[in-house]
């Protein structure tokens, strides 16, 4: 295997093995608590009838569904890289024929992989909770998966922020400045307003530069649209997804060129 | 060719808070080690062993100096294909069976899967792990920890193995079993370079060694050689002497021991064994044996380090390994 196939073979394989250490780490037990939820949710539901359940049953299922990525995504995230500094298994790795590029593509890979089969398994699950409520499913119900779909762009954004933190920091830092930016960058299109609204060109040109640099969650985030029903323009969804995928390689280029320096 | 090729590797550390301390971990280190041969690189606890290793597999970054490993340069990852490495105290994913542990490292090396299933067979049954091939290794003891980093740095069936530290936290049994595995690659006539502060299995094992000192190379040689250089002495042993051959034999002698009815005589200087031996005869002692005795690594090591200590140019200091 060498070559072109050896590159992607050996991302592919260290992929597979962080997507296996995951389900050994029980991660995907948060789909239990998930369960639950839905289940309790649906049964609560089932007994108030103001007109407004499919609403609140989409907000909480999809909300969850964001929550559970989230929390995944930024606590094995910033773990992927400094905890195998910590326990010394990057020896082994990086004693191989692989690159420095290829381990933390391969290990960003796997986590998304996770976080894949986790939303996949969370949103087959809500839709089971959707179509016991209303008693079925429509065509249109599937509208929702967009709101998946956004889920998924933003969790892949913020592993690819916790994993460039995570080669450049302690895990307990990592976390802390993964979810800041996360708070932060749900808020990015409010902090261009404010640098607009407050008259001063400095300010209205400093936080331009922080509105192009902070990662826009804001813009990934449809899940009222998609409950109250309003469609998503397929330009947005495009617009989106060249953001997000252009946003990731950003950090994976930066994390790599800072883990190509670092000694353990 | 050279297997590996060590130039002037000097890797220096900046401590302290304001990074302004200098830690010298490896001063100007050349080393050569031809294909085929075991070579030992011997030291104590903080001597520059791991931090060589780890420049090999540019885990760390020398300061200066260069090195090549099958002629290769280092930062080549693609001469990792050739090469197996068993880190000090291996860490492993411990969610993962020793089979399934041997299998990931094949995948990476690129081994396709219908020659690595054999191979990792063959190789789970030559370190003993056959057993317990299906349990985490988080269940594993050190010694058998090391039992399955042997059997990963093998997988590729390289042609050098680095083992740092192999034989370290072993029983007797384990280590006698890693001397007969290494034994083993050399009759395979792989190149095996491993570290090591256990002197008798480098005496054991090893073709040539280098001595490493505070991040300094004191000496490097055939093993044969090193052990011939320093003076040998000679051991009588008598029994049943008369007190009077004894101070007669005194200022020939450099140790004089008495056990019992035995007494050990050790003589420095070879002309004196002669009159040593026509005293004893004379005076009719009974002489039990008389042995030459070499220096062994053990005595060249002590006095290659205690000299490195009297010098006033010592390093200022040196990282663990």
């Amino acid at each position: 295997m060498t070559g072109k196939w050896g590159f992607m073979g050996r991302i592919v394989t260290i992929a597979l093995g962080a997507f296996k250490e995951s389900v050994r780490e029980r991660v995907l037990y948060n789909l239990i608590v998930f369960a639950f939820l839905m289940i309790g949710a649906a049964i609560l539901l089932g007994s108030i009838s103001l007109g407004v359940e499919q609403l609140i049953l989409v907000n909480l299922g999809l909300g969850a569904i964001s929550v559970f990525g989230l929390l995944i995504a930024i606590f094995i995230g910033i773990g992927l890289v400094s905890k195998e500094i910590d326990r010394r298994t990057i020896y082994n790795i990086l004693s191989k024929p692989v690159t420095r590029a290829e381990f933390i593509l391969g290990k960003y890979a796997g986590l998304l992989l996770t976080l894949l089969v986790n939303t996949a398994i969370m949103t087959a699950g809500f839709y089971v909770a959707l179509a016991i409520e209303k008693k079925g499913l429509a065509l249109h119900d599937f509208s929702l998966l967009i709101a998946v779909y956004f889920i998924l762009l933003q969790l892949a954004i913020v592993v690819g922020i916790a994993i460039f933190f995570s080669c450049i920091s302690t895990s307990i830092l990592s976390a802390v400045f993964t979810f800041c930016l996360f708070v932060i960058g749900n808020f990015s299109s409010d902090i261009r307003w404010f640098g607009q609204e407050s008259g001063s060109p400095l300010l209205e040109k400093m936080t331009a530069v922080l509105y192009y640099l902070l990662p826009n969650f804001g813009d990934f985030n449809v899940i009222d649209q998609v409950a109250h029903g309003v469609r998503i323009p397929g330009q947005f969804i495009m617009a989106n997804t060249c953001y997000a995928l252009l946003y990731i390689a950003v950090l994976l280029s930066g994390a790599v060129l800072i883990f190509e320096e670092r000694e353990f | 060719m050279l297997a590996i090729e060590i130039n002037g590797l000097t890797k220096v550390y900046r401590v302290g808070f304001w990074n302004t301390r200098i830690k010298r971990a490896l001063d100007s280190l050349n080393l050569q080690v031809e294909s085929g041969e075991v070579f030992g690189l011997l030291g104590p606890n903080g001597a520059g062993k791991t931090t060589t290793l780890k420049i090999l597999f540019r885990l760390v970054f020398p300061t200066s100096g260069t090195a090549r490993i099958l002629g290769k340069e280092l930062n080549d990852t693609s001469m990792h294909q050739r090469v197996g490495y068993l880190p000090e105290h291996p860490y492993f994913y411990d969610h993962l069976t020793p089979e399934e542990l041997l299998h990931y490292a094949g995948r990476l090396f690129g081994v396709g899967q219908r020659s690595l299933r054999p191979r990792v067979t063959q190789l789970l049954e030559r370190v003993g792990l056959t057993e317990v091939r299906n349990v985490p290794l988080r269940r594993f003891s050190k010694g058998m920890l090391q039992r399955a980093g042997i059997a990963q740095a093998l997988i590729n069936d390289p042609d050098i193995v680095f083992l740092d530290e192999p034989m370290t936290g072993l029983d007797p049994i384990g280590r006698r079993e890693v001397r007969d595995l290494v034994l083993q690659l050399r009759e395979e006539k792989k190149t095996v370079f491993f570290s090591t502060h256990i002197l008798s299995d480098a005496e054991t094992l090893c073709d040539r060694v280098a001595i490493l000192n505070r991040g300094q190379l004191q000496g490097c040689g055939e093993l044969r050689q090193i052990l011939s250089l320093g003076a040998s002495t000679t051991e009588v042993i008598l029994e049943i002497p008369p007190e009077g051959i004894l101070e007669e034999l005194r200022p020939l002698v450099a140790s004089m021991v008495r056990t019992g009815e035995r007494v050990r005589l050790e003589i420095r200087d070879e002309a004196n064994t002669e009159k040593v031996l026509a005293i004893s005869l004379r005076g009719k002692a009974k002489v039990v044996s008389v042995n030459p005795v070499k220096m062994s690594l053990e005595d060249y090591f002590m006095a290659k380090v205690s000299s490195a200590k009297m010098e006033p140019t010592a390093p200022t200091g040196t990282y663990d390994g």
